[in-house]
Protein backbone atom coordinates (compact mmCIF):
# COMPACT_ATOMS: atom_id res chain seq x y z
CA UNK A 1 0.00 0.00 0.00
CA UNK A 2 1.36 3.46 -0.64
CA UNK A 3 2.64 6.09 1.61
CA UNK A 4 -0.73 8.41 0.57
CA UNK A 5 -3.21 5.23 1.39
CA UNK A 6 -1.47 4.51 4.44
CA UNK A 7 -1.66 8.05 5.29
CA UNK A 8 -5.30 8.58 4.62
CA UNK A 9 -6.64 5.36 6.08
CA UNK A 10 -4.35 6.56 9.40
CA UNK A 11 -6.10 9.74 9.44
CA UNK A 12 -9.73 8.25 8.98
CA UNK A 13 -9.05 5.80 12.09
CA UNK A 14 -8.20 8.84 14.27
CA UNK A 15 -11.62 10.37 12.85
CA UNK A 16 -13.66 7.47 13.27
CA UNK A 17 -12.41 6.97 17.42
CA UNK A 18 -14.41 10.25 18.63
CA UNK A 19 -17.86 8.74 18.90
CA UNK A 20 -20.44 8.67 21.93
CA UNK A 21 -19.46 5.91 23.93
CA UNK A 22 -22.15 2.88 24.44
CA UNK A 23 -21.36 2.52 28.16
CA UNK A 24 -19.07 5.45 29.55
CA UNK A 25 -17.83 3.56 32.96
CA UNK A 26 -16.80 0.62 30.70
CA UNK A 27 -14.49 3.17 28.60
CA UNK A 28 -13.32 4.50 31.87
CA UNK A 29 -12.26 0.89 33.22
CA UNK A 30 -10.57 0.57 30.03
CA UNK A 31 -8.82 3.76 29.52
CA UNK A 32 -7.67 3.08 33.73
CA UNK A 33 -6.47 -0.56 32.73
CA UNK A 34 -4.53 0.84 29.50
CA UNK A 35 -3.10 3.58 32.40
CA UNK A 36 -1.55 0.43 34.26
CA UNK A 37 -0.58 -1.79 31.23
CA UNK A 38 1.24 1.03 30.06
CA UNK A 39 2.60 3.25 33.05
CA UNK A 40 3.42 0.60 35.69
CA UNK A 41 4.13 -1.81 32.86
CA UNK A 42 6.79 0.13 31.62
CA UNK A 43 8.17 2.09 34.73
CA UNK A 44 10.55 -0.51 35.74
CA UNK A 45 12.59 -0.59 32.42
CA UNK A 46 12.23 3.35 32.47
CA UNK A 47 13.48 3.39 36.25
CA UNK A 48 16.92 1.61 34.68
CA UNK A 49 17.34 3.14 31.69
CA UNK A 50 17.28 6.89 32.98
CA UNK A 51 19.30 5.98 35.92
CA UNK A 52 22.22 4.67 33.24
CA UNK A 53 21.47 7.01 30.92
CA UNK A 54 22.44 9.96 33.45
CA UNK A 55 25.48 8.60 34.80
CA UNK A 56 27.06 7.35 31.51
CA UNK A 57 26.27 11.26 30.56
CA UNK A 58 28.37 12.82 33.59
CA UNK A 59 31.07 9.81 33.45
CA UNK A 60 31.56 10.60 29.24
CA UNK A 61 31.24 14.44 29.70
CA UNK A 62 33.67 14.55 32.73
CA UNK A 63 36.16 12.76 30.50
CA UNK A 64 35.52 15.10 27.55
CA UNK A 65 35.75 18.42 29.50
CA UNK A 66 39.79 18.63 29.93
CA UNK A 67 40.21 22.56 30.09
CA UNK A 68 41.10 23.62 33.36
CA UNK A 69 38.97 26.49 32.76
CA UNK A 70 35.99 25.03 32.74
CA UNK A 71 34.54 24.55 36.19
CA UNK A 72 33.14 20.77 37.35
CA UNK A 73 30.19 22.16 38.62
CA UNK A 74 29.54 22.60 34.59
CA UNK A 75 29.15 18.63 34.35
CA UNK A 76 25.89 18.81 36.22
CA UNK A 77 24.54 21.47 34.01
CA UNK A 78 25.34 19.19 30.69
CA UNK A 79 24.18 15.75 32.45
CA UNK A 80 20.58 18.08 33.63
CA UNK A 81 19.76 20.20 30.62
CA UNK A 82 20.82 16.85 28.23
CA UNK A 83 18.86 14.53 30.01
CA UNK A 84 15.29 17.39 29.96
CA UNK A 85 16.16 18.45 26.47
CA UNK A 86 16.93 15.39 24.69
CA UNK A 87 17.50 12.07 27.05
CA UNK A 88 14.62 11.31 28.57
CA UNK A 89 11.82 12.38 25.83
CA UNK A 90 13.27 11.18 22.67
CA UNK A 91 15.93 7.84 23.93
CA UNK A 92 13.15 6.98 26.64
CA UNK A 93 10.03 7.92 23.91
CA UNK A 94 11.79 5.34 21.88
CA UNK A 95 12.12 2.79 23.80
CA UNK A 96 8.49 2.89 25.00
CA UNK A 97 7.94 2.51 21.32
CA UNK A 98 9.31 -0.57 21.53
CA UNK A 99 7.67 -2.02 24.40
CA UNK A 100 4.75 -0.33 24.48
CA UNK A 101 4.36 0.12 20.59
CA UNK A 102 4.93 -3.74 19.86
CA UNK A 103 2.58 -4.32 22.94
CA UNK A 104 -0.51 -2.45 21.14
CA UNK A 105 0.06 -3.68 17.79
CA UNK A 106 0.40 -7.62 19.09
CA UNK A 107 -2.46 -6.87 20.90
CA UNK A 108 -4.51 -5.52 18.20
CA UNK A 109 -3.46 -7.70 15.83
CA UNK A 110 -4.08 -11.07 17.32
CA UNK A 111 -7.90 -9.46 18.39
CA UNK A 112 -8.17 -9.20 14.63
CA UNK A 113 -7.02 -12.12 13.57
CA UNK A 114 -8.69 -14.37 16.12
CA UNK A 115 -12.27 -12.13 15.00
CA UNK A 116 -12.24 -10.79 18.41
CA UNK A 117 -12.45 -7.52 16.82
CA UNK A 118 -15.20 -8.35 14.69
CA UNK A 119 -16.89 -9.78 17.83
CA UNK A 120 -17.02 -6.84 19.23
CA UNK A 121 -18.37 -5.08 16.29
CA UNK A 122 -21.56 -7.57 16.25
CA UNK A 123 -22.21 -6.63 19.68
CA UNK A 124 -23.12 -3.32 18.41
CA UNK A 125 -19.43 -1.37 19.84
CA UNK A 126 -17.34 1.04 17.96
CA UNK A 127 -13.80 -0.89 18.17
CA UNK A 128 -12.00 2.19 16.79
CA UNK A 129 -13.29 4.27 20.04
CA UNK A 130 -13.47 1.40 22.37
CA UNK A 131 -9.99 -0.24 21.26
CA UNK A 132 -7.62 2.55 20.48
CA UNK A 133 -9.17 5.72 22.16
CA UNK A 134 -8.28 4.75 25.40
CA UNK A 135 -5.00 3.25 24.67
CA UNK A 136 -4.00 6.56 23.61
CA UNK A 137 -5.42 9.01 25.93
CA UNK A 138 -3.42 6.70 28.05
CA UNK A 139 -0.55 6.94 26.72
CA UNK A 140 -0.75 10.77 26.50
CA UNK A 141 -1.33 11.23 30.14
CA UNK A 142 0.96 8.32 31.43
CA UNK A 143 4.25 8.72 29.02
CA UNK A 144 4.88 12.80 29.84
CA UNK A 145 5.00 11.39 33.69
CA UNK A 146 7.43 8.59 32.59
CA UNK A 147 9.85 11.12 30.97
CA UNK A 148 9.53 13.56 34.04
CA UNK A 149 10.37 10.42 36.28
CA UNK A 150 13.32 9.36 33.75
CA UNK A 151 14.80 13.46 34.36
CA UNK A 152 14.56 13.09 37.70
CA UNK A 153 16.17 9.76 37.64
CA UNK A 154 18.12 10.44 34.79
CA UNK A 155 20.00 13.79 36.93
CA UNK A 156 19.81 11.54 40.19
CA UNK A 157 21.96 8.82 38.36
CA UNK A 158 24.40 11.81 37.42
CA UNK A 159 24.70 12.90 40.87
CA UNK A 160 25.72 9.17 41.95
CA UNK A 161 27.79 8.45 39.23
CA UNK A 162 29.70 11.64 39.98
CA UNK A 163 29.75 11.13 43.28
CA UNK A 164 30.72 7.36 43.59
CA UNK A 165 33.63 7.73 41.22
CA UNK A 166 34.82 10.70 42.42
CA UNK A 167 34.59 12.77 39.75
CA UNK A 168 32.70 15.79 41.55
CA UNK A 169 31.29 16.20 45.09
CA UNK A 170 27.95 16.39 45.53
CA UNK A 171 27.75 19.58 46.39
CA UNK A 172 29.39 20.74 43.45
CA UNK A 173 27.09 19.05 41.42
CA UNK A 174 23.99 20.40 43.11
CA UNK A 175 25.10 23.63 42.49
CA UNK A 176 25.69 23.19 38.85
CA UNK A 177 22.27 21.70 38.89
CA UNK A 178 21.21 24.99 39.48
CA UNK A 179 23.43 27.15 37.52
CA UNK A 180 21.54 28.72 34.26
CA UNK A 181 18.38 26.77 34.55
CA UNK A 182 16.01 27.55 32.07
CA UNK A 183 12.42 26.29 32.97
CA UNK A 184 11.74 26.93 29.10
CA UNK A 185 13.26 23.44 28.68
CA UNK A 186 11.08 21.90 30.63
CA UNK A 187 8.24 23.13 28.56
CA UNK A 188 10.21 21.98 25.86
CA UNK A 189 10.59 18.36 26.98
CA UNK A 190 6.97 18.00 27.69
CA UNK A 191 5.96 19.42 24.03
CA UNK A 192 8.09 16.24 23.13
CA UNK A 193 6.83 13.99 25.36
CA UNK A 194 2.90 14.54 24.56
CA UNK A 195 3.61 14.98 21.11
CA UNK A 196 6.00 11.51 21.01
CA UNK A 197 3.16 10.16 23.39
CA UNK A 198 0.68 10.64 20.31
CA UNK A 199 2.56 9.23 17.82
CA UNK A 200 3.85 5.73 19.51
CA UNK A 201 0.68 4.92 20.45
CA UNK A 202 -1.27 5.81 17.71
CA UNK A 203 1.45 4.43 14.98
CA UNK A 204 1.33 0.88 16.44
CA UNK A 205 -2.29 1.24 16.86
CA UNK A 206 -2.71 1.77 13.26
CA UNK A 207 -1.04 -1.14 12.59
CA UNK A 208 -2.50 -3.64 15.00
CA UNK A 209 -6.41 -2.69 14.42
CA UNK A 210 -5.77 -3.32 10.01
CA UNK A 211 -3.75 -6.46 10.23
CA UNK A 212 -4.64 -8.74 7.55
CA UNK A 213 -3.35 -12.18 7.66
CA UNK A 214 -2.31 -14.49 10.12
CA UNK A 215 0.72 -14.62 12.78
CA UNK A 216 3.50 -13.71 10.07
CA UNK A 217 1.50 -10.94 9.34
CA UNK A 218 0.79 -9.97 13.24
CA UNK A 219 4.64 -10.18 13.66
CA UNK A 220 5.16 -7.85 10.84
CA UNK A 221 2.87 -5.42 11.70
CA UNK A 222 4.36 -4.88 15.25
CA UNK A 223 8.15 -4.88 14.23
CA UNK A 224 6.60 -2.41 11.27
CA UNK A 225 4.88 0.02 13.80
CA UNK A 226 8.06 -0.13 16.16
CA UNK A 227 10.25 1.23 13.33
CA UNK A 228 7.87 3.88 11.60
CA UNK A 229 7.22 5.29 15.17
CA UNK A 230 10.93 5.42 16.10
CA UNK A 231 11.49 6.97 12.69
CA UNK A 232 8.46 9.76 13.40
CA UNK A 233 9.84 10.06 16.93
CA UNK A 234 13.21 11.43 15.54
CA UNK A 235 11.43 13.33 12.33
CA UNK A 236 9.21 15.08 15.21
CA UNK A 237 11.74 15.43 17.60
CA UNK A 238 14.23 17.48 14.57
CA UNK A 239 11.06 19.37 13.93
CA UNK A 240 10.06 20.74 17.27
CA UNK A 241 13.71 21.28 18.13
CA UNK A 242 13.78 23.79 15.21
CA UNK A 243 10.34 25.28 15.82
CA UNK A 244 10.74 26.04 19.50
CA UNK A 245 14.09 26.87 20.39
CA UNK B 1 -37.40 -12.59 9.99
CA UNK B 2 -34.29 -11.69 7.78
CA UNK B 3 -35.26 -11.26 4.12
CA UNK B 4 -32.50 -10.38 1.46
CA UNK B 5 -33.39 -9.39 -1.80
CA UNK B 6 -31.00 -9.69 -4.94
CA UNK B 7 -27.58 -9.18 -2.63
CA UNK B 8 -25.05 -8.88 -5.11
CA UNK B 9 -20.86 -8.61 -4.01
CA UNK B 10 -17.91 -8.66 -5.92
CA UNK B 11 -14.06 -8.03 -5.40
CA UNK B 12 -13.16 -6.27 -7.98
CA UNK B 13 -13.46 -8.39 -11.17
CA UNK B 14 -14.55 -11.73 -9.10
CA UNK B 15 -18.16 -12.07 -8.37
CA UNK B 16 -18.91 -13.57 -4.88
CA UNK B 17 -22.55 -13.27 -4.45
CA UNK B 18 -24.59 -13.28 -7.74
CA UNK B 19 -28.28 -12.04 -7.43
CA UNK B 20 -29.12 -14.07 -3.86
CA UNK B 21 -32.61 -13.95 -2.71
CA UNK B 22 -34.07 -15.76 -0.24
CA UNK B 23 -36.05 -15.44 3.37
CA UNK B 24 -34.61 -16.45 7.28
CA UNK B 25 -37.43 -17.71 8.91
CA UNK B 26 -37.93 -16.76 12.54
CA UNK B 27 -37.63 -19.94 15.12
CA UNK B 28 -36.12 -21.92 12.05
CA UNK B 29 -32.63 -22.87 11.69
CA UNK B 30 -31.37 -21.34 8.31
CA UNK B 31 -28.71 -23.23 7.09
CA UNK B 32 -26.31 -21.88 4.39
CA UNK B 33 -24.03 -24.46 2.56
CA UNK B 34 -22.00 -24.56 -0.07
CA UNK B 35 -18.14 -25.30 -0.87
CA UNK B 36 -15.16 -22.83 -0.10
CA UNK B 37 -15.43 -20.18 -2.12
CA UNK B 38 -19.39 -20.06 -2.88
CA UNK B 39 -19.68 -17.21 -1.36
CA UNK B 40 -21.17 -18.55 2.31
CA UNK B 41 -19.15 -16.63 4.77
CA UNK B 42 -19.28 -13.19 2.47
CA UNK B 43 -23.03 -13.74 2.90
CA UNK B 44 -22.78 -14.02 6.34
CA UNK B 45 -20.54 -11.16 6.27
CA UNK B 46 -22.91 -9.18 4.60
CA UNK B 47 -25.91 -9.72 6.95
CA UNK B 48 -24.10 -9.04 9.93
CA UNK B 49 -22.59 -5.41 8.65
CA UNK B 50 -18.97 -6.39 8.41
CA UNK B 51 -19.27 -6.10 4.71
CA UNK B 52 -21.61 -3.85 2.81
CA UNK B 53 -22.51 -5.62 -0.45
CA UNK B 54 -22.61 -4.12 -3.76
CA UNK B 55 -26.50 -3.65 -4.30
CA UNK B 56 -29.49 -5.52 -2.97
CA UNK B 57 -31.35 -5.10 0.09
CA UNK B 58 -31.11 -6.87 3.64
CA UNK B 59 -34.47 -6.02 6.23
CA UNK B 60 -34.37 -7.39 9.60
CA UNK B 61 -38.52 -8.03 10.44
CA UNK B 62 -38.74 -5.31 7.89
CA UNK B 63 -36.44 -2.88 9.16
CA UNK B 64 -33.95 -2.12 5.90
CA UNK B 65 -30.36 -2.94 7.38
CA UNK B 66 -29.01 -1.55 4.04
CA UNK B 67 -29.97 1.42 4.01
CA UNK B 68 -29.84 2.03 8.03
CA UNK B 69 -26.80 4.72 9.46
CA UNK B 70 -24.10 3.93 11.84
CA UNK B 71 -26.66 4.64 14.95
CA UNK B 72 -29.27 2.40 13.63
CA UNK B 73 -27.25 -0.33 12.98
CA UNK B 74 -25.71 -0.15 16.47
CA UNK B 75 -29.03 -0.15 18.13
CA UNK B 76 -29.97 -3.75 15.89
CA UNK B 77 -26.94 -5.28 16.37
CA UNK B 78 -28.10 -5.60 19.95
CA UNK B 79 -30.79 -7.98 18.76
CA UNK B 80 -27.75 -9.73 17.00
CA UNK B 81 -25.97 -12.80 18.77
CA UNK B 82 -22.78 -14.37 16.83
CA UNK B 83 -21.01 -17.41 17.18
CA UNK B 84 -17.82 -17.41 15.06
CA UNK B 85 -15.79 -20.26 13.57
CA UNK B 86 -13.30 -19.89 15.89
CA UNK B 87 -15.46 -18.61 18.89
CA UNK B 88 -13.84 -15.38 19.15
CA UNK B 89 -14.04 -15.12 22.92
CA UNK B 90 -11.49 -12.24 24.83
CA UNK B 91 -8.43 -14.18 25.99
CA UNK B 92 -7.42 -12.08 28.39
CA UNK B 93 -11.25 -12.64 30.12
CA UNK B 94 -12.47 -15.73 32.20
CA UNK B 95 -15.57 -17.57 30.76
CA UNK B 96 -17.66 -15.18 33.47
CA UNK B 97 -16.19 -12.13 32.37
CA UNK B 98 -16.91 -13.01 28.55
CA UNK B 99 -20.00 -13.58 29.41
CA UNK B 100 -20.59 -10.24 31.43
CA UNK B 101 -19.13 -8.17 29.05
CA UNK B 102 -21.88 -7.53 26.58
CA UNK B 103 -24.14 -7.38 29.50
CA UNK B 104 -22.06 -4.74 31.67
CA UNK B 105 -21.41 -2.57 27.93
CA UNK B 106 -25.35 -2.65 27.41
CA UNK B 107 -27.22 -2.95 30.82
CA UNK B 108 -27.82 -0.81 33.89
CA UNK B 109 -28.41 -4.30 35.57
CA UNK B 110 -26.59 -4.37 39.36
CA UNK B 111 -23.74 -6.68 39.07
CA UNK B 112 -25.87 -9.60 41.20
CA UNK B 113 -28.39 -9.78 38.44
CA UNK B 114 -26.07 -10.13 35.74
CA UNK B 115 -24.06 -12.64 37.40
CA UNK B 116 -27.61 -14.77 38.02
CA UNK B 117 -27.90 -13.94 34.47
CA UNK B 118 -24.62 -15.87 33.52
CA UNK B 119 -25.22 -18.64 35.76
CA UNK B 120 -28.70 -19.24 33.73
CA UNK B 121 -26.44 -18.94 30.25
CA UNK B 122 -23.81 -21.23 31.44
CA UNK B 123 -26.71 -23.39 32.73
CA UNK B 124 -28.33 -23.86 29.59
CA UNK B 125 -25.32 -24.61 27.48
CA UNK B 126 -24.25 -27.19 30.21
CA UNK B 127 -20.80 -25.52 31.67
CA UNK B 128 -21.74 -25.07 35.27
CA UNK B 129 -18.63 -24.36 37.01
CA UNK B 130 -16.34 -22.80 34.34
CA UNK B 131 -16.82 -19.49 35.22
CA UNK B 132 -13.31 -18.90 36.32
CA UNK B 133 -11.80 -20.74 33.35
CA UNK B 134 -9.65 -19.24 30.72
CA UNK B 135 -10.44 -19.69 27.11
CA UNK B 136 -7.10 -21.09 26.90
CA UNK B 137 -7.79 -23.69 29.58
CA UNK B 138 -10.94 -24.86 27.94
CA UNK B 139 -11.66 -27.34 24.92
CA UNK B 140 -12.67 -26.21 21.49
CA UNK B 141 -16.45 -27.79 22.34
CA UNK B 142 -16.43 -25.73 25.64
CA UNK B 143 -15.32 -23.04 23.85
CA UNK B 144 -18.09 -22.50 21.27
CA UNK B 145 -20.26 -23.53 23.98
CA UNK B 146 -18.90 -20.44 25.58
CA UNK B 147 -19.44 -18.51 22.81
CA UNK B 148 -23.40 -19.63 22.19
CA UNK B 149 -24.02 -18.30 25.73
CA UNK B 150 -21.79 -14.84 25.17
CA UNK B 151 -24.31 -14.88 21.89
CA UNK B 152 -27.54 -15.59 23.90
CA UNK B 153 -27.33 -13.67 27.01
CA UNK B 154 -28.90 -10.36 26.06
CA UNK B 155 -31.81 -12.44 24.99
CA UNK B 156 -31.30 -11.71 20.68
CA UNK B 157 -34.02 -12.08 18.07
CA UNK B 158 -31.46 -13.47 15.86
CA UNK B 159 -28.44 -16.00 15.71
CA UNK B 160 -25.45 -16.43 13.21
CA UNK B 161 -23.33 -18.89 13.81
CA UNK B 162 -20.49 -19.16 11.42
CA UNK B 163 -19.30 -22.70 10.75
CA UNK B 164 -20.02 -23.61 14.41
CA UNK B 165 -18.91 -27.11 13.92
CA UNK B 166 -15.36 -27.00 12.89
CA UNK B 167 -12.64 -28.51 14.66
CA UNK B 168 -15.01 -30.43 16.76
CA UNK B 169 -15.35 -34.36 16.91
CA UNK B 170 -18.44 -35.90 15.64
CA UNK B 171 -20.13 -36.23 19.21
CA UNK B 172 -19.22 -32.69 20.06
CA UNK B 173 -20.80 -31.51 16.94
CA UNK B 174 -23.82 -32.98 17.42
CA UNK B 175 -24.44 -31.57 20.74
CA UNK B 176 -23.62 -27.78 19.43
CA UNK B 177 -26.37 -28.68 16.98
CA UNK B 178 -28.73 -29.81 19.20
CA UNK B 179 -27.96 -27.15 21.43
CA UNK B 180 -28.30 -24.42 18.16
CA UNK B 181 -31.84 -25.86 17.89
CA UNK B 182 -32.79 -25.94 21.08
CA UNK B 183 -32.15 -22.39 21.49
CA UNK B 184 -33.74 -21.52 18.28
CA UNK B 185 -37.10 -23.22 19.06
CA UNK B 186 -37.07 -22.12 22.92
CA UNK B 187 -36.33 -18.54 22.41
CA UNK B 188 -38.09 -18.22 18.87
CA UNK B 189 -35.11 -16.09 17.07
CA UNK B 190 -33.89 -16.06 13.74
CA UNK B 191 -30.89 -18.86 13.31
CA UNK B 192 -29.11 -18.64 10.32
CA UNK B 193 -25.78 -21.22 10.31
CA UNK B 194 -22.68 -21.43 7.87
CA UNK B 195 -21.93 -24.69 7.92
CA UNK B 196 -20.27 -27.71 5.60
CA UNK B 197 -21.20 -29.66 8.17
CA UNK B 198 -23.49 -32.59 6.69
CA UNK B 199 -24.52 -34.22 10.16
CA UNK B 200 -25.76 -30.57 10.57
CA UNK B 201 -27.40 -30.15 7.23
CA UNK B 202 -29.31 -33.33 8.20
CA UNK B 203 -29.80 -32.61 11.82
CA UNK B 204 -30.76 -29.34 12.20
CA UNK B 205 -31.79 -27.46 8.29
CA UNK B 206 -35.33 -26.61 8.43
CA UNK B 207 -34.49 -24.64 5.67
CA UNK B 208 -31.29 -24.77 3.77
CA UNK B 209 -30.08 -22.86 1.03
CA UNK B 210 -27.15 -24.25 -1.18
CA UNK B 211 -24.99 -21.71 -2.76
CA UNK B 212 -22.44 -22.53 -5.76
CA UNK B 213 -20.14 -19.95 -7.19
CA UNK B 214 -22.40 -17.33 -5.57
CA UNK B 215 -25.49 -18.28 -7.00
CA UNK B 216 -28.26 -19.98 -5.05
CA UNK B 217 -28.56 -23.11 -6.74
CA UNK B 218 -31.39 -24.99 -4.68
CA UNK B 219 -33.33 -24.26 -1.82
CA UNK B 220 -35.54 -26.45 0.91
CA UNK B 221 -35.37 -28.75 3.97
CA UNK B 222 -33.45 -31.06 5.33
CA UNK B 223 -36.15 -33.95 4.52
CA UNK B 224 -36.75 -32.72 0.83
CA UNK B 225 -32.50 -32.70 0.47
CA UNK B 226 -32.64 -36.37 -0.14
CA UNK B 227 -35.12 -36.77 -2.84
CA UNK B 228 -33.23 -33.76 -4.98
CA UNK B 229 -32.23 -34.06 -8.36
CA UNK B 230 -29.77 -31.27 -8.81
CA UNK B 231 -26.62 -32.61 -9.39
CA UNK B 232 -24.46 -29.87 -7.81
CA UNK B 233 -26.37 -30.11 -4.93
CA UNK B 234 -25.99 -34.47 -4.80
CA UNK B 235 -22.13 -34.13 -5.50
CA UNK B 236 -21.80 -31.49 -2.52
CA UNK B 237 -24.02 -33.38 -0.75
CA UNK B 238 -23.17 -37.10 -0.79
CA UNK B 239 -19.58 -36.70 -2.31
CA UNK B 240 -18.73 -40.14 -0.53
CA UNK B 241 -19.79 -43.34 -1.21
CA UNK B 242 -20.86 -44.31 2.25
CA UNK B 243 -23.53 -40.93 1.78
CA UNK B 244 -24.58 -41.99 -0.87
CA UNK B 245 -25.06 -45.28 0.37
CA UNK B 246 -26.82 -43.90 3.19
CA UNK B 247 -28.99 -41.47 1.07
CA UNK B 248 -29.94 -44.77 -0.78
CA UNK B 249 -30.78 -46.87 2.02
CA UNK B 250 -33.12 -43.35 3.89
CA UNK B 251 -34.81 -43.38 -0.06
CA UNK B 252 -35.38 -47.20 0.39
CA UNK B 253 -37.11 -46.59 3.63
CA UNK B 254 -39.41 -43.70 2.81
CA UNK B 255 -40.64 -44.71 -0.52
CA UNK B 256 -39.52 -48.40 -1.00
CA UNK B 257 -37.17 -47.77 -3.99
CA UNK B 258 -33.79 -45.96 -4.94
CA UNK B 259 -34.42 -43.10 -7.65
CA UNK B 260 -31.05 -43.38 -8.91
CA UNK B 261 -29.10 -46.11 -11.46
CA UNK B 262 -27.29 -47.13 -8.58
CA UNK B 263 -27.72 -51.21 -8.23
CA UNK B 264 -28.50 -51.36 -4.41
CA UNK B 265 -30.65 -54.32 -4.98
CA UNK B 266 -27.69 -56.17 -5.06
CA UNK B 267 -25.45 -54.81 -2.05
CA UNK B 268 -28.83 -55.82 -0.41
CA UNK B 269 -28.83 -59.18 -0.81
Amino acid sequence: MGLLTHTGRYLLMLKSMFNKPENIKMYWKEFMHQCVEIGIGSLPIVVIISLFLGAVTTVQTAYQLVSPLVPPSTIAQIVRDSMILELSPTVVSILLAGVIGSKIASELGNMRVSEQIDALEIMGINTKTYLILPKLLAAIMVIPMLVVVSAVLGIWGGRLAGTLTGILSAETFDKGLHQYFKPYNVFFAMAKAYTFAFIISSIPAFYGYTVQGGALEIGRASTKSVVVSCILVLFADYLLSALLL
Amino acid sequence: MIEIKHIKKGFGEKIVINDVSTVFKTGKCNLIIGTSGSGKTVMMKCLVGLMEPDSGEITYDGQNFSEMNEEGRKGLRQSIGMLFQGSALFDSMTVEQNILFPLDMFTKNTFAEKLRRVDEVLDRVNLQGANKKFPAEISGGMKKRVGIARAIVLNPKYLFCDEPNSGLDPQTSLLIDQLIKEITTEYNITTVVNTHDMNSVMEIGDHIMYMHQGVKEWEGTNKEIIFSKNKLLNDFIFASEFLRDAKDMRMLEVRGKIDNDRNMDELLK
